[in-house]
């Protein structure tokens, strides 16, 4: 920097004392003294604009991809069942909000998310009633059991989806093709899912199915990249933790990857397991839900690696082909625990 | 280019980012306030003992006089900031809510009589001692907000060497402007009272931490500092709130990190605020008791939003006044900035030492006070700046675990309203831990009474 870059030096500050200014005549100037009393709160007096609302509609509007393709592959069946469920939750909702004589909840928009959740994690065969049933229970029983909204240990959605699995195994276990499918002349023709093909029948799927959603399977989890944009948006918006889908995906590739490495042919390809089942919608959406996922940096490490575990064993050693639903709910449980032993080090703070 | 022009700008971990609404005021020079006609001046104004007054109703005072005084030595003395009689010692309202002991002087016509401190003829060579005692007989105390006696931060214990001197000119808090101007219209003064201060520490290495959005001031202080020939290090700082708390200073500026519970001395440093600088300056070389400083006069509810230059005790009524009144709307008027100041329920209390801004806000403005249960969305942990888990403690204070919460470093928070700021359940997480640190105080007392 040369000299005359230098900004203008100030002048000495002369020493006597400045001469009082008087203030200027404001014609606006009219001396208030509030005859109305100054509120009095606690600081800090100033807040962002985000609400538990918005963070919710934010989340309806990350799964309108995922919403859209379900409707275009699955089409009538589609729109009855996530009509049911969201209808069902809602009228739900609401008729808890009385029972407890609370004012209503719908427009903080959660029980329409555990609705349009639950309609996403069903087979496009599902019956209406089954879904009715389940949407009711995940709001009476999943929510609000527990204390209402933010009290919940478990994910509603996939408590609701744990009962139906429960109540209507059959039922929830059989899969259609999409209308949109080369294989689908006939109406409502029954296919196994490709993670069921696999284990099973040691059939092994191609990827640009599972990218697009063009493979049979659950309403919502077909296509991998419609969640994918609305995880991202999510992700960007700081609405869902990253370091739980990126941990639970990670976990998953890379536990996949040891055995696939153990075995070639006995289990299925790391790519095939991140991409196949409910596994982008769990690590998008479900394991990513705040009320139940750990609220520390370490502990949504260890949540999101943990669930992917718990998810390769389910997939490769359980009796099921898939395991999304019961690795988050594990997890859930555990999400009181990794949040009191996870404290992050104050600041300052020497560990003995 | 040189290389002070291309300085890393640094910072600390976490933290947020409230609009800044300082260009309402940045930009105006400071004005002098018309004397007030009465001052209401409280016995106690800094953290430590009380003091006790000197004077009785009806003594006649002048500018400058010490007019109440403690022994103890982590205390400030009290000085009358108008010449006139004094009216009554008695209590009136203070802007931390009770009413408090103060000496209430009414102005005796226009003049204003100083008495001045004896001042050395040089500073550069008078004892240290004698520095210390003149500060203390100033009554200067930090005027960031904290009003600790700065005679005694200048007298670390023996066991503590210190290194480094951080002038902070942070000012982090939404609104104010008061060090930022100051930082521009006394430029020298400041410099030269951190010069004074360093060498009562007796330590060479100086930095003024500055934050980037006063580029104005950071380019001010750099010229000056060439100028006037010092050593001092200008850290451009990015924006960031709380940045101006003192131990997140510490680590923007240096990387050092204070221990838990502990002191800036801890790691060798001593952080003064902006305007202190300027009181020491004034004290030592002008003999000029801390009787008057900068105060920031804004917000959407005053009608034309100033820096006044206004003696210590005016009634925020006559400063608000000065700029031409509060609008109508008026919902509420705090003590400092929106992220941590008081809010008043009284336009006649005093302003006080510490008093770096008057901030008046309609109701659009505020908070929103919808409130829902916590959703566990972690948002508070992520800004934290002292790595707490905000939400956790709210919920045991809530449930009455004291004993958990102090575990969970109740202690170590230093209200700074990030966690609050980021709710999106409004939910009043500061309010929750000042409750736990009473509740956690009063639990551990009771425990120890039984033992």
């Amino acid at each position: 920097m040369t000299e005359e870059n230098l900004p203008q030096a100030q002048p000495e500050q002369p020493e006597t004392p400045k001469k009082p200014v008087k203030p200027k005549k404001d014609p606006r100037a009219k001396l208030y003294k509030p005859e109305t009393p100054l509120i009095l709160a606690s600081s800090p007096h100033f807040h962002t604009r985000d609400t538990v609302p918005r963070i919710m509609w934010n989340v309806v509007a990350a799964l309108v991809p995922a919403t859209v393709l379900a409707l275009v592959y699955f089409q009538w069946a589609a729109v009855g069942i996530i009509l049911t469920s969201v209808s069902s939750a809602l009228i739900a909702e609401m008729l808890v909000n009385r029972v407890k004589g609370e004012s209503f909840t719908i427009p903080d928009g959660s029980a329409l998310i555990t609705g349009l959740l639950l309609a996403m994690t069903l087979p496009p065969s599902f019956s209406l009633g089954g879904t009715a049933l389940g949407s009711v229970f995940a709001i009476v029983v999943g929510k609000h059991f527990f204390g209402g909204l933010g009290y919940n240990i478990f994910n509603p959605a996939l408590l609701g989806r744990a009962f139906l699995q429960a109540s209507f195994p059959v039922p929830m276990t059989t899969w259609t093709w999409p209308l949109t499918a080369r294989y689908a002349d006939v109406d409502g023709i029954t296919a196994a899912t490709p993670l069921g093909l696999f284990k099973f029948e040691g059939v092994t799927s191609e990827l640009s199915g599972l990218l697009t959603g063009n493979i049979s399977g659950s309403l919502g989890e077909t296509s991998a990249i419609a969640i994918l944009i609305g995880g991202i948006y999510l992700l960007i918006r700081k609405y869902a933790d990253w370091r739980i889908s990126l941990s639970f995906l990670l976990s998953t590739f890379l536990v996949s990857g040891a055995f696939w490495l153990i075995s070639p042919e006995s289990y299925s390809s790391p790519v095939f397991q991140l991409f196949s089942g409910g596994l982008m919608l769990g690590a998008f959406f479900m394991a990513t839900d705040m009320v139940t996922s750990p609220v520390t940096a370490r502990g949504a490490w260890i949540f999101g690696a943990g669930a992917g575990f718990i998810l390769v064993i389910i997939r490769l050693f359980g009796g099921l082909p898939e395991g999304v639903m019961y690795s988050i709910l594990l997890m859930n449980a555990f999400t009181p625990l990794i949040n009191r032993y996870t404290r992050p080090k104050f600041f300052g703070e020497i560990r003995a | 280019m040189s290389e002070s022009s291309q300085l890393h700008i640094s910072t600390f971990r976490r933290g947020v980012h409230p609009d800044e609404y300082k260009n309402l005021t940045c930009h105006l020079p400071s004005q002098i306030m018309p004397l007030p006609d009465e001052v209401f001046i409280p016995l106690q104004q800094h953290i430590g003992a009380p003091c006790e007054a000197l004077v009785e109703k009806g003594d006649t005072v002048k500018t400058g006089q010490k007019i109440a005084d403690s022994s103890a030595f982590v205390s400030s003395p009290i000085h009358a900031s108008i010449t006139g009689t004094v009216v009554a010692v008695a209590s009136f309202p203070h802007p931390l809510g009770a009413k408090v002991p103060m000496i209430h002087i009414k102005r005796d016509g226009e003049e204003d009589d100083w008495v001045l401190l004896s001042t050395p003829e040089n500073w550069e060579t008078a004892p240290k001692e004698e520095l210390s005692k003149l500060v203390r007989e100033a009554g200067i105390v930090g005027l960031g907000g904290a009003a600790f006696p700065t005679h005694v931060k200048m007298s670390p214990p023996a066991d503590k060497p210190i290194d480094h001197f951080i002038l902070n000119g942070c000012e982090c808090e939404p609104f104010l402007t008061c060090d930022h101007r100051v930082m521009l219209e006394d430029t020298d003064r400041i410099l030269k009272g951190m010069a004074i201060m360093m060498r009562m520490l007796g330590i060479k290495q100086g930095i003024v931490g500055i934050e980037s959005n006063k580029a104005d001031g950071i380019a001010t202080m750099e010229a000056r500092v060439k100028a006037l020939n010092l050593s001092f290090k200008i850290q451009p700082l990015k924006v960031k709130y709380p940045q101006g708390a003192e131990k997140m200073l510490i680590d923007a500026a240096l990387g050092r990190k204070v221990p838990a519970g502990g002191l800036p001395m801890d790691v060798g440093v001593v952080v003064n605020n902006i305007a202190t600088a300027l009181a020491v300056y004034e004290a030592v070389v002008d003999g000029k008791p801390l009787i008057q400083r900068m105060l920031t006069v804004t917000g959407d509810a005053i009608q034309s939003p100033g820096n006044l230059i206004s003696r210590i005790g005016t009634p925020f009524q006559v400063c608000v006044d000065a700029c031409s009144g509060l609008k109508d709307e008026t919902s509420q008027v705090f003590m400092g900035g929106p992220m941590m100041g008081l809010v008043q329920y009284d336009l006649q209390v005093p302003t006080l030492k510490a008093t770096s801004g008057i901030v008046c806000m309609q109701s659009s403005q505020l908070k929103n006070t919808r409130h829902y249960p916590c959703i566990q969305c972690g948002t508070c942990v992520s800004v934290c700046p002292m790595n707490l888990v905000p939400t956790r403690l709210s919920r045991q204070v809530e449930t009455g675990k004291y004993q958990d919460c102090k575990e969970w470093g109740v202690f170590n928070c230093i209200e700074c309203g990030s966690c609050a700021f980021v709710c999106p359940s409004g939910i009043p997480l500061v309010q929750w831990i000042r409750v736990g640190k009473v509740k956690s105080t009063e639990q551990q007392q009771k425990l120890k009474a039984q033992a």
